[in-house]
């Protein structure tokens, strides 16, 4: 009677067991069916669980900046460029144009110097002052972190860019760097530059998963 | 010492790099045709072309003009006979006419770029230029002239 009632315990945890190794597998391949990008990750990186939540993780951090006013507003839904803290429409009817560069007698850079003007709230500078054009627009306004994160991965709406490119451009940007010199009357995004290009950097190396939400 | 180039004619002018593009036309060159308006590029009376993009020249440093070519109202044409200047009259497009200089330099843009502008195209290329006497009408009515002028070869 022991002997028998031991035998079935004995059969029920071999069918946990077996139970529960279905369920691991199951995860297991589940985690990489979440991610509908897998082939951007890296080829012949080991990715694991604890590497897609760095990355995620890493990614909400890189979506703070990203839809922060300086990096937003020259990202915007639509074709007139946003400015200020509210990112509110630019004024003077100011449009994208087909290079990004502005129309006819309003273009970008016959207002916006090489570097900042001075003086509060004077339009800011750069050399390379410009729109994403009107081919590949880059949208950021609107867009949840795992929309976005997907954007920027997709070589058909991110410039043909490539991870190593992505990276590249975030680190040595000009014009992405002069978001953290705002001029006068302007925050800087939330994180430090070194920080972003950190948290970017995460993001990518761990396997550039897209967040959940 | 900067040498610019304004209205195809050279100036050595002894400057600070970061003067106003503007000061120095007006006030070290004498060019005064030019206006100051808001001096935060918001206005657009203060428009020139440099190197045949219509500028904010309150904002623009002089160091930015340095070897590129110049043109303000008093070189748009020798004789005034730009087809805008044409059509401005023909239309009496200004009122008080302190922003109609750069007026006509952001439209001689659009010209160059849209030979056939519509309504929209003149609201997208005049919209950085404020008239406080509200000509707009009779500048998108002058431009419209413009247009036609230029298609038929300037001084008709």
């Amino acid at each position: 009677m022991t002997k028998k009632y031991f035998t079935i315990i004995l059969a029920g945890q071999k069918n946990i067991i077996v139970l529960l190794m279905v369920m691991g597998i199951y995860s297991f391949t589940a985690s990489f069916k979440k991610n509908n990008h897998t082939n951007l990750c890296p080829a012949g990186m080991l990715i694991n669980e604890t590497d897609s939540l760095v990355s995620k993780k890493a990614f909400l951090e890189v979506y703070k900046v990203l839809m922060s006013p300086r990096c937003m507003n020259c990202h915007p839904s639509g074709d007139v460029p946003l400015v200020g803290e509210d990112s509110h429409l630019h004024g003077q009817r100011v449009k994208r144009g087909e290079d990004g560069r502005g129309m006819y007698a309003s273009k970008c850079a016959n207002c916006h110097m090489d570097k900042n003007t001075p003086g509060l709230n004077k339009p800011p500078g750069n050399p390379d002052w410009h729109m994403p054009p009107a081919n590949m627009k880059m949208i950021f306004q609107g867009r949840a972190a795992r929309e976005l994160a997907a954007q920027l991965l997709d070589t058909a709406e991110n410039g043909n860019k490539t991870i190593e490119d992505l990276k590249n451009y975030i680190a040595n940007n000009g014009l992405v760097a002069g978001a953290w010199n705002p001029g006068e009357g302007r925050n800087p995004p939330p994180l430090s530059y070194e920080e972003f290009t950190k948290q970017f950097r995460l993001w990518i190396d761990n396997g550039a998963f897209l967040p959940d939400r | 010492m900067i040498q610019l180039t304004v209205n195809q004619k050279k100036y050595d002018v002894d400057v600070p790099e970061d003067m106003p593009l503007l000061w120095v036309i007006r006030d070290v060159i004498g060019l005064t045709g030019t206006k100051y308006g808001c001096g935060i590029a918001q206005c657009g009376a203060c428009t020139i072309h440099l190197n045949g993009e219509a500028i904010k020249s309150c904002i623009t440093p002089v160091s930015k003009a340095a070897g590129k070519n110049i043109t303000t109202i008093e070189g748009l044409s020798p004789d005034n006979s730009h087809p805008l200047q044409i059509a401005w009259l023909e239309a009496d497009t200004p009122q008080c006419g302190y922003c109609q200089s750069g007026q006509l330099m952001a439209a001689a843009v659009l010209l160059k770029e849209k030979p056939n502008p519509t309504d929209e195209d003149i609201d997208d290329a005049m919209s950085g230029n404020i008239c406080r006497c509200g000509t707009y009408p009779r500048i998108r009515k002058a431009i419209h002239i413009a247009a036609g002028l230029q298609k038929q070869g300037g001084n008709k």
